[in-house]
């Protein structure tokens, strides 16, 4: 019947176009792609982890458009490929492997949690794929396929606790977040807070989705410390802090942190819960240096000024992105190896958080380092320091002497 | 009838494994791994299609056993440094572990909502725990669990005649779609036994199978023990094709692999393979785009699925494929007539 | 001395922080044996309407005792009409869609307003007990708790509205021979039902803050603390928030937060096997 006839021819033209239209844009993809260089941003700017990613991705596209606006690397475009991991382990993995083995790309910058960038860390080695890791973390990484440009508890840690403790006291109560960040920073807490003659009453962790402190704020009355050491992390935890105040804690026992503000937490919370919180960071928004101003005023400019204040992630995204181009500009060629021993020439770049320096015995990042105390919805720098090395990682990782070593080292804090 | 059946499964397992051998071919090594992912995930859809479809038990907590086979795997080969023991622990393990909360439940006597609370409490409680495992103190031997990480550095299998040969991506790819297809028949045949007729007819009419001289809590003890060892299949797989952490037991993956067996079909096997399959792909796309949020697509998908088309993809398949061949066995019996003179 | 009492305030603020995420989830799953999946996102929306309302200039209370569960009620009530209506009686469809309307609201509102988190301050302030502080406020959400299981109470017993509600709950189709529309009156829960768990969001939003992905948080307990209680829609979530929530503060202030809530998951398992129709299937029958 004819009806039946029509059908059949419908669906079987159908299938055939459907099965076209499929393969058309993968070869159209496949032929566009040949001159650009490709470079993969892979950043949370949704889920729990967006405060700390938004930052990041602003700044990482902002410094793609810039280069490209004046030219281009090594006279070709930047091709800048964005993935979301939703604050998604498993999304990490996938988009690095895709970056790594469909895209090619020239160098990931990726990674906002410790977990993270230990998921993608050896697969991005395994297909030969450089590595910048930009996230303030604990230290200990030693592999030579990556550089990490944020701060580590040596150059942070280090300076915040002996200030604090003149401040403040001797008795310190951890609280931080229950992974490996969270579990590590801790025992440079109480490294740092024995070296200087005092003691951790407690350390407790949370898991990253725990919002409900109560018992906790009464187990930290109970044990009457001087001050609260905080590696708290994501927008669950944000809510200590805004218990800690409604019970009226934050006038008597002051906070100490390596992770409040880097998530923006001094502009959700109210003044009133925030301010007299101390954090030292590699890089603050209020920092007053003619480098900074320039930027912040495209970074506005290009966002709107409603965009994400920028923190010391995203500046470090920025820098990172940057001395990778140095690199490639000195080795003149995009090849991995290449790139690597350019950059452990001891690359250095200076930007708005002053002047960034590869050290090439841990590929980990010489930079200045600020404590600030939040104030108003504002951070004010009360101390720098400058050209802090990554002494930390440098006690345990020399990779000039091994090359080929590739693990992270924990420290071990005999209590 | 029978004989067109054999037919048309011959055919599939030619095709099947057609496809198995061409996917390395044809695709880029990325799209490979995903495919494997999407090929360990069927399992995990196929095992409870098999558990809920066909046994009638509402598990909630399938991901438990699933989590579970991943660990046991990733701590085993992590301790004896090769895959072919820790690979039968990973399939033991969670089987003992249905075995156990099975008897728990069935000879508790609960049904449907409760007992779906049960297993996602367990799930919770496994998940918990291995959430919270991040200090040092966690270890298992030579393994870290890691908590909130999980173990990324979990070793692949290896040729079970050569511990020394570890498979590469691809060859991983050929095992898990290998054992997909084993395992798709392997419960095809299981449920044609006297065995599977009674556990269908438990799902029918518990109480009728009681009375006929059935003791259903055995039956359904052994179905949702089966369940939870392919899912432990599907956890090994897993594991060497992505890594293994705590998000494996939590509410959104059992979530996700109930809504996989509803789309596909609930009460069919193939269903849930395909339903799983396409959700995967879907969910992998939808997160390339950047103006439009993931969820919101695919929570509009699902409502217009429940309420349009409930009973899945599978029969709705079924029916459209039906009336094509009835169509062309009315052309094919036009044009017999035709041509004879 | 003082700690005794800290922890029994403690306990308090647990049991009604599970009460009052739960007690929305009862009515509904009480009344219509519908699973609602997208619980957590309504009490999501209470709270983003607390929030946004208070940062607009509305007064905090009337935020959180007004806009937030008209709102969400009504929310409630065009899901309800959209497409919850058509799936009662089939139980797995209806977790299947509300499901999908959960990731469907999460969607909707990360596409408005981002995935930040935001938040009002908690009012009240903070008051001493011996040597320990704790936040008024807290202690309130303990009083709200109750006044609105009373009120619930009331409403059930006392008004024509309770009573027909309880018909319907018993016996639904003899509740319709008798005239009453029995479609009304599952809107009109539904909307009851999702404008609870809009006061219970709003009420907890000043402690923990508000971001679209809250929701998964609570959905599990809720569901834990309703089929734990039973079919008895008011007793049986009272009783359940009692005991679960009692072990879980105990077990925190013992270890960590983090045992506490195993333990609270580890109790409802061994509850559920020992009682398999939850507390009220056993005890407090006749209750409503």
């Amino acid at each position: 019947m004819p009806t039946k006839l029509t059908r059949r021819a419908l669906v079987k033209s159908a299938a055939a176009g459907a099965a076209a239209l499929s393969t058309g844009p993968w070869i159209i993809r496949e032929a566009m792609g040949a001159d650009k260089i490709k470079v993969a941003s892979i950043i949370d700017v949704s889920g729990g982890l967006d405060i700390y990613g938004k930052p990041m991705y602003n700044s990482i596209n902002l410094a793609v458009e810039a280069m490209n606006k004046a030219g281009g690397l090594l006279g070709r475009e930047i091709q800048l490929i964005n993935y979301d991991p939703q604050s998604n382990i498993q999304l990490y993995t996938q988009y690095a492997t895709e970056a790594a083995t469909k895209e090619r790309v020239a160098v990931v910058q990726a990674g906002i949690t410790s977990a993270s960038r230990e998921a993608i860390r050896p697969i991005l080695r395994r297909f030969n794929t450089l590595y910048f890791y930009n996230t303030l973390y604990e230290g200990g990484v030693c592999d030579r396929n990556i550089f990490c440009t944020g701060t580590t508890p040596g150059q942070t840690v280090a300076k915040l606790i002996p200030y604090v403790m003149k401040k403040w006291g001797k008795k310190a109560y951890t609280v931080a977040a229950d992974y490996n960040y969270g579990q590590i920073t801790a025992k440079w807490f109480k490294k740092f807070v024995q070296d200087n003659g005092g003691e951790v009453l407690a350390s407790e962790f949370f898991p990253l989705d725990v919002t409900d402190f109560g018992a906790t704020l009464k187990k930290i009355q109970a044990a009457k410390p001087d001050f609260i050491l905080s590696a708290l992390v994501g927008g669950a935890h944000i809510s200590f802090y805004r218990q800690w105040a409604a019970a009226g804690m934050n006038k008597t026992v002051p906070i100490a942190s390596t992770t409040f503000g880097d998530g923006n937490e001094h502009i959700i919370l109210s003044p009133e819960e925030s301010n007299g919180i101390y954090a030292a960071y590699g890089y603050f928004q209020d920092i007053k240096s003619a480098a900074n101003e320039a930027f912040l005023k495209d970074y506005f400019a290009r966002w709107g000024a409603s965009a994400a204040p920028m923190t010391e992630l995203g500046i470090m995204q920025y820098t990172g992105f940057q001395l990778w181009a140095e690199a490639v500009k000195k080795a003149k060629t995009t090849d991995r190896m290449k790139v690597i021993e350019a950059l452990e020439t001891g690359l250095s770049y200076e930007g708005p958080a002053g002047k960034g320096t590869i050290d090439p015995a841990t590929h980990h990042d010489i930079t200045d380092v600020y404590i600030g105390v939040a104030e108003n919805h504002k951070f004010n720098v009360v101390e720098k320091f400058p050209q802090q090395p990554p002494w930390d990682t440098a006690a345990v990782c020399n990779l000039k002497k091994n090359p080929n070593d590739n693990q992270q080292y924990v420290i071990d804090v005999k209590t | 009838m029978r004989g067109s059946r054999a037919w048309v499964d011959g055919l599939t397992v030619l095709i099947a494994i057609a496809v198995i051998l061409l996917v390395p071919q044809l695709l880029e090594l990325y799209s490979v791994i995903n495919a494997t992912i999407y090929v360990s995930m069927a399992v995990l859809a196929l095992s409870l299609a098999l558990v809920w479809g066909f046994g009638g038990i509402l598990c909630f907590g399938q991901a438990a056993f699933f989590g579970l086979g991943g660990y046991t795997y990733a701590i085993a080969a992590i301790n004896f440094g090769d895959s072919n023991l820790p690979v039968l622990f990973a399939v033991a393990l969670p089987a003992c572990f249905a075995a156990l909360l099975g008897y728990f439940v069935f000879w508790g006597r609960l049904n449907d909502v409760y007992l779906g609370v049960i297993t996602l409490t367990v799930a919770l409680i496994l998940f918990k725990f291995f959430n919270a495992t991040a200090g040092d103190a966690y270890k298992i031997g030579k393994a870290a669990l890691g908590g909130f990480n999980g173990i990324p550095a979990t070793p692949p299998l290896n040729l079970p005649w050569d511990k020394s040969v570890q498979l590469a991506p691809e060859q991983i790819w050929y095992v898990a779609a290998t054992l997909l297809l084993l395992l798709y028949y392997v419960s095809r045949c299981l449920l044609s036994t006297h065995f599977g007729q009674v556990v269908v007819s438990i799902r029918e009419n518990e109480r009728r199978a009681e009375l006929l001289g059935y003791d259903t809590r055995r039956y359904k003890l052994l179905i949702f023990t089966v369940g939870g060892a392919m899912a432990g299949v599907s956890g090994v797989l897993f594991a060497n094709c992505v890594f293994v952490s705590p998000t494996m037991f939590s509410l959104s993956y059992n979530a996700q692999i109930i809504i996989w067996v509803m789309i596909g079909g609930l009460g069919t096997l193939s269903g849930p393979i395909l339903g799983s399959v396409l959700l995967q792909m879907l969910t992998a796309e939808l997160g390339t785009l950047q103006w439009l949020d993931p969820n919101f697509v695919l929570g509009a998908i699902l409502v217009v699925f429940v309420l349009l088309i409930p009973r899945g993809l599978q029969p709705l398949i079924a029916a459209l494929g039906e009336r094509t061949f009835s169509g062309l066995a009315a052309l094919g019996f036009r044009r017999r007539k035709w041509i004879k003179p | 001395m003082d700690f005794g009492v800290i922890v029994v305030l403690q306990v308090l603020v647990a049991i009604a922080h599970l009460a009052l995420i739960s007690i929305g989830l009862a009515v509904i799953f009480g009344m219509m044996r519908v699973i609602n999946l997208a619980h957590g996102e309504f009490l999501m929306l209470g709270g983003f309407t607390v929030v946004i309302a208070a940062n607009h200039g509305v007064n905090l209370w009337v935020a959180m005792l007004i806009a937030a569960p008209i709102v969400v009620g009504l929310i409630g009530i065009v899901v309800e009409r959209l497409v919850i209506r058509y799936l009662y009686g089939r139980m797995v469809d209806t977790m299947l869609a509300t499901w999908g309307l959960s990731l469907l609201i999460v969607g909707a509102m990360t596409m408005t307003f981002g995935n930040t988190t935001r938040g009002v301050s908690a009012p009240l302030g903070s008051v001493a007990i011996g040597r320990y502080q704790s936040s008024i406020y807290e202690l309130t959400l303990v009083l709200a708790a109750a006044a609105l299981f009373a009120i619930a109470y009331l409403l059930f017993r006392f008004t024509r509205l309770g009573l027909i509600a309880r018909a319907t709950m018993q016996n639904a189709e003899m509740a319709d021979s008798l005239g009453i529309s029995t479609d009304f009156v599952y809107a009109v829960t539904f909307g009851i039902g999702a404008a609870l768990s809009g006061l219970a969001g709003g009420l907890l939003a000043p402690l923990t803050g508000v971001l679209p992905t809250i929701g998964v948080a609570y959905v599990a307990k809720a569901f834990i603390t309703v089929i734990s209680g039973g079919a008895a829609v008011l007793a049986g979530t009272a009783s359940a928030s009692a005991l679960l929530g009692t072990l879980d503060t105990v077990a925190t202030f013992i270890a960590t937060p983090v045992v506490g809530e195993m333990t609270l998951l580890i109790a409802a398992v061994v509850l559920l096997r020992l009682l398999p129709e939850g507390i009220t299937g056993r005890f407090l029958r006749r209750a409503s």
